[in-house]
């Protein structure tokens, strides 16, 4: 069964699969005006406000895909499937294009890329300034996520760099417990998970003090 | 390969003129930029205006036309029903289409008591026979930054409480939504305290352009829009235009109200629409008109300044927000 799974997961297949099932949500957004440019098709309807659908939208699947990508070292290592490892940097980098996606329906319905007042927003309103900073801390990471980058700052400083994704999940299910009025089960569902996984992190670190080979550098290995 | 003519053919008078071939270009991108403009205007419409499917109300007699109309453009039908602030039957705004759509409104009384002389219940035949019904074409902005444009009916509420004869010692308004959980399965995860209430000064209550209101497009009001009755009050944000109302007490003391009692801080009692006075949270500077792509500026008391804002001369509209 093990060895089963292992030949899916390192199958060059697998990425690819794993690739289309990251875009789908993309996809389901886009399809409407990629039918209505098509087939000139009527798009299906994303309700009364779409601009806030899309926001709405982006910022869950960003969320999800902070999540995802960091439960896959606890999967790893609890599930003892080392190869989970192939897909987190893509995982990584889908948190980051739908962050971006995000970002834009904030600067261009909602601000019309007036700098300015973006900057008086993000300096003004503690939900869009931790949305931000969320934002901002994970365009390093998006950056440095190529294995040249590994590689010239070392696995170590490169993981160290890469922890900053700890802050930005915290910032990202802040930014979404402030934006809602009274029902707060879904941010606090996120706020679980992610206390799960950063507490995860915590407890291995705390149990086990001595180095251990990075995965990163493991990454690179192979 | 494109033909070519012979280079030896060409005079410097061949040449095309760099102003010639700037303007070229430049009309190209500025037809570039309009016809993406064109696309992406016309898909934003198809997609924020799809065809409205809602099962239809009664039909109201309207005999006035209001002068306090505004001209700007309606929203659809199809937003105004199914872009929904009703907590009652969910927090989503998706949600009351669905979920309200076997409220039972029939039979229904509205109670008007308190302090006065005449407390009195009255059925929704009453309501609707107590004066000629008006259409009134209102903005209507919601706290969350959004804003719509109505065509309600109904008159004004201080038809129905001078009936009753407020007594000198009333100075306020407080109202109060139907209630019951099991038509209402969702309300146990709104996160704010039911029954809903809410309040008015008795000046604001009296205000001609405080509607008391049972129907939008020519219709009775759909349940997720707070059948069958309730209120409007254009220039406060939404949240104070109280649905399904059952009971209107006149009191003496500003009576609590829903919003208020779950965040104080963040919504106060009188919550006139304030470009300048800003939610804890977010700006109120500007507002999204539903069908529109870009947020336009909100206007002072929700351009309603001339009508009601010597009803706060005098107050630090910061202090009560």
């Amino acid at each position: 069964m093990r060895d089963f799974l292992r030949k899916i997961l390192i199958s060059k297949w697998s990425k690819v699969v794993v690739f289309l099932l990251c875009l789908s949500p993309f996809v389901y957004l886009a399809w409407p005006l990629i039918a209505f440019l098509a087939w000139q098709v009527e798009p299906r309807r994303f309700g009364a406000n779409p601009v806030e659908y899309v926001q709405h939208f982006t910022g869950d699947w960003t969320l999800r895909f902070l999540l995802i990508t960091l439960s896959v070292t606890p999967l790893r290592k609890l599930l003892n499937v080392p190869d989970l490892i192939r897909f987190r940097r893509m995982l990584g980098l889908f948190a980051f294009f739908y962050v971006c996606l995000h970002f834009l329906t904030y600067i261009w319905p909602d601000q019309n890329f007036d700098l300015h007042g973006m900057w008086k927003d993000v300096a003004k309103r503690p939900f869009v300034t931790v949305g931000f900073l969320g934002f901002v801390l994970l365009i390093p990471l998006a950056i440095t996520s190529s294995k040249g980058w590994i590689r010239r700052l070392g696995g170590n400083r490169w993981q160290n760099l890469h922890r900053l994704i700890y802050i930005s999940g915290l910032c990202g299910v802040l930014h979404y417990y402030w934006l809602v009025k009274s029902n707060h089960r879904l941010p606090l569902l996120y706020a679980a998970i992610l206390a799960v996984l950063l507490l995860y992190r915590l407890g291995t670190s705390l149990l086990k003090p001595r180095p251990q080979p990075s995965p990163a550098a493991a990454a690179v290995q192979r | 390969m494109p033909i070519r003519k012979n280079s030896d053919d060409l005079t410097y008078a061949d040449v095309t003129p760099k102003s010639v071939y700037l303007s070229r270009r430049q009309l190209l991108r500025a037809m570039g930029i309009a016809g993406a403009t064109l696309v992406g205007y016309k898909l934003f419409n198809r997609i924020a205006y799809p065809a409205a499917t809602v099962k239809a109300g009664a039909k109201l007699n309207v005999t006035v036309k209001s002068p306090f109309s505004t001209t700007e453009k309606e929203n659809s039908f199809d937003d105004v029903t199914h872009y929904n602030n009703f907590y009652e039957f969910g927090t989503d705004k998706s949600d009351p289409s669905r979920n309200a759509r076997n409220f039972l409104t029939s039979p229904w009384t509205v109670s008007v008591e308190g302090e006065v002389r005449k407390p009195a219940k009255y059925s929704m035949d009453d309501i609707l026979k107590l004066a000629p019904l008006e259409e009134r074409i209102y903005r209507h902005r919601c706290v969350e930054g959004w804003s719509i444009v109505v065509p309600w009916i109904g008159y004004s509420l201080n038809t129905i409480l001078k009936l009753s004869e407020p007594t000198e010692k009333a100075k306020y308004v407080a109202f109060q939504s139907y209630y019951q959980r099991s038509q209402m399965p969702l309300a146990d995860r709104s996160g704010i305290e039911l029954p809903y209430v809410e309040g008015l000064r008795l000046d604001e209550a009296m205000h001609p352009l405080t509607l008391l209101c049972v129907g939008m497009y020519g219709e009775t009001l759909p349940n997720q829009d707070g059948a069958p009755v309730r209120m409007v009050i254009p220039w406060k944000y939404g949240f104070k235009s109280i649905k399904s109302i059952v009971k209107i007490k006149l009191v003496k003391g500003e009576p609590p109200t829903t919003w208020n009692i779950y965040a104080p801080r963040e919504y106060g009692f009188y919550s006139n629409v304030n470009p300048n006075v800003d939610h804890p949270r977010w700006s109120q500077a500007t507002e999204r008109r539903l069908g529109e792509f870009l947020r336009r500026k909100t206007l002072m008391f929700n351009g309603y300044e001339d009508q009601v804002a010597s009803l706060y001369n005098g107050m630090d509209l910061k202090k009560y927000y």
